[in-house]
């Protein structure tokens, strides 16, 4: 499967709370195949302090309507930069890059865990998996009602939990604390989120011996495999968060 | 028809744009963005003769137009060069040139040597000059008498043309760049990073897990190219330019002071066809001024 390196048109840009907003992009050219847990190198324009580019998860395709949506949490000069782009604006991206998660066998029960902006790929996830029959449980966290990203759409894949460590919706406390993962044995876990998160997960998935994807973002030069920059540390070595993840098995992972 | 081609020697390259070792992975990585043959060479990923894990993480840090890296040459050795890498690249119909790098001189040697019975290899890059590594790199490369001996002792073996790698973390770049000719380097490619270094304030700590890195992008251009207008005044061999070029015209202000070809390097992060658009934007320069030979502009500003 060829990447490409296109402009596309924003369709939408869409601010979600005070620190996400969705850019939706059209192409006129037909999009190319791409997989949950895949991402693109987005370039950033009209942010002078912003020299490389930007990963992201994809979030969401649409082949029909030839669109792609990135979910985008502001936390720096340059994500402020993509969150003022109007619609009609062309956005440079490079895409689709690096792996994406696994399609798990059939019967097997899975649930969807993100947490804050980390819930990007997973939109992208839940609608694979139930194109090929499966129905995933999905748990959400965030830090607070002020910071919950909406998940009308997740309601359509499966059955949506919502934590927060206020309390202020869903249950109160960590991810990993919610009462479903005690109430229900997974048999897979994808995840994405904070590092510090998915670490508790990938913990859990151990202790628990529960297969487990996370999607991993690390600081990328290339994001194509060309400048070592992006290594995460694992049994087989240092191995690439662009093209040998962002999506690993955390059994493969040191932590 | 301008004539884009210049020599090393009796080597033969068909245009001067050549991508700079360690933003180029081996090729490959950029199949889906150009035809990587176009070019006028290929200059591969940093490579050892045993494998290299390189350097913890983070490896990177963005600055102000540019990056720091702390890679540290990691890399599958020779062997698995020899036998994975190579039957792949050689197929590129372009000059492929190897980086080679070691903690000892031997080590310099001993790559020198395996590179001579690579029959697609016409010449190697001799790295003295990598930041980022505990042993040998730039510690060869920014003492006067370590330069003298390492290239004399891999000019004594190596039946490749030799280009020398130069550290700009030195006095007087021309210094080294005069010792290299004169231990019969056939050409000399410069800048390697600026040593520097970036501090994480949230976090109170610096930015890179090795504390240092070497810096590039357009925040080095301006040193870079002092630099190679220093070097082509000193010596005859000839110099290849590296250093922030992004576009065609930061790379047409390096052969105006001197350089005879010069290295993409950061540019591919941003674009992966940043080579091509900067080989046909030199063309085109050279028609619009009315040059028909690239060597016509090569030092135009010592004239």
């Amino acid at each position: 499967m060829g990447k490409r390196i296109e402009s596309l048109k924003i369709i939408n840009n869409q601010k979600l709370n005070k620190d996400s907003f969705i850019i939706e992009l059209w192409g006129k050219e037909k999009l190319p195949e791409m997989r949950p847990g895949q991402f693109a190198e987005i370039k950033v324009e009209g942010s002078p302090g912003t020299f490389l580019r930007r990963p992201f998860s994809i979030h969401d395709v649409n082949y029909g309507e030839n669109t792609l949506k990135f979910l985008i949490q502001i936390a720096g000069k340059g994500t402020e930069a993509l969150s003022s782009l109007e619609k009609g604006d062309m956005l440079n991206i490079i895409y689709p890059l690096g792996n994406s998660f696994s399609l798990p066998g059939n019967n097997q029960r899975i649930i969807l865990v993100g947490g804050g902006c980390g819930v990007a790929p997973l939109l992208f996830m839940g609608k694979y998996l139930n194109e090929n029959g499966h129905n995933p449980d999905i748990l959400l966290g965030f830090r607070n009602n002020e910071s919950i990203i909406e998940y009308d759409e997740y309601l359509e894949l499966g059955r949506v939990f919502i934590t927060t460590e206020d309390g202020s919706r869903g249950e109160k406390g960590f991810i990993t604390s919610h009462s479903v993962l005690s109430a229900q044995s997974y048999d897979s876990i994808f995840c994405c989120g904070p590092l510090p998160m998915m670490k508790a997960v990938g913990d859990y998935c151990r202790q628990k011996n529960i297969e487990c994807e996370v999607s991993l973002e690390t600081l990328m030069g290339c994001g194509i495999g060309a400048c070592l920059c992006c290594i995460v540390t694992t049994v087989k070595g240092n191995l690439c968060t662009c093209t040998d993840g962002p999506v690993f098995n955390i059994k493969d992972l040191i932590w | 028809m301008v004539n884009l081609g210049f020599n090393i020697g009796d080597l033969h390259f068909k245009n001067p744009v050549l991508t700079a070792s360690g933003t180029f992975g081996h090729g490959s990585e950029f199949d889906d963005f150009i035809d990587v043959s176009r070019l006028g060479g290929l200059i591969v990923k940093g490579t050892t003769l045993e494998p290299r894990e390189g350097n913890p993480s983070p490896r990177m840090a963005e600055t102000p137009s540019g990056m720091l890296n702390s890679v540290g040459l990691q890399n599958k050795g020779i062997d698995y060069f020899e036998k994975n890498i190579y039957p792949r690249i050689s197929k590129y119909k372009t000059n492929v040139i190897v980086n080679i790098n070691g903690s000892y001189f031997k080590d310099y040697v001993a790559l020198a040597e395996r590179i001579n019975i690579l029959d697609k290899i016409p010449a190697i890059e001799l790295n003295i000059s990598c930041p980022n590594v505990k042993k040998g790199g730039m510690a060869f490369g920014t003492d006067p008498g370590s330069t003298r001996k390492v290239v004399k002792a891999v000019r004594a073996v190596c039946s490749k043309k030799l280009i020398v790698k130069l550290s700009p973390n030195v006095t007087d770049i021309a210094d080294f760049a005069r010792i290299a000719e004169e231990e019969g380097a056939d050409s000399v490619s410069l800048i390697n990073t600026l040593l520097g270094m970036a501090v994480d304030t949230e976090n109170m700590k610096p930015s890179l897990a090795t504390g240092t890195g070497g810096l590039s992008g357009p925040a080095v251009k301006p040193v870079a190219l002092r630099m190679v207008w220093q070097v082509a005044k000193a010596v005859k061999i000839p110099v290849i330019g590296i250093g922030g070029i992004m576009n065609p015209d930061d790379a047409i202000e390096f052969f105006l002071a001197g350089a005879s070809a010069i290295q993409v390097g950061t540019a591919s992060f941003i674009d992966p066809r940043a080579s091509v658009k900067i080989l046909e934007g030199i063309e085109q320069y050279l028609e619009k001024k009315g040059f028909n030979d690239i060597s016509e502009i090569v030092g135009y500003i010592n004239k």
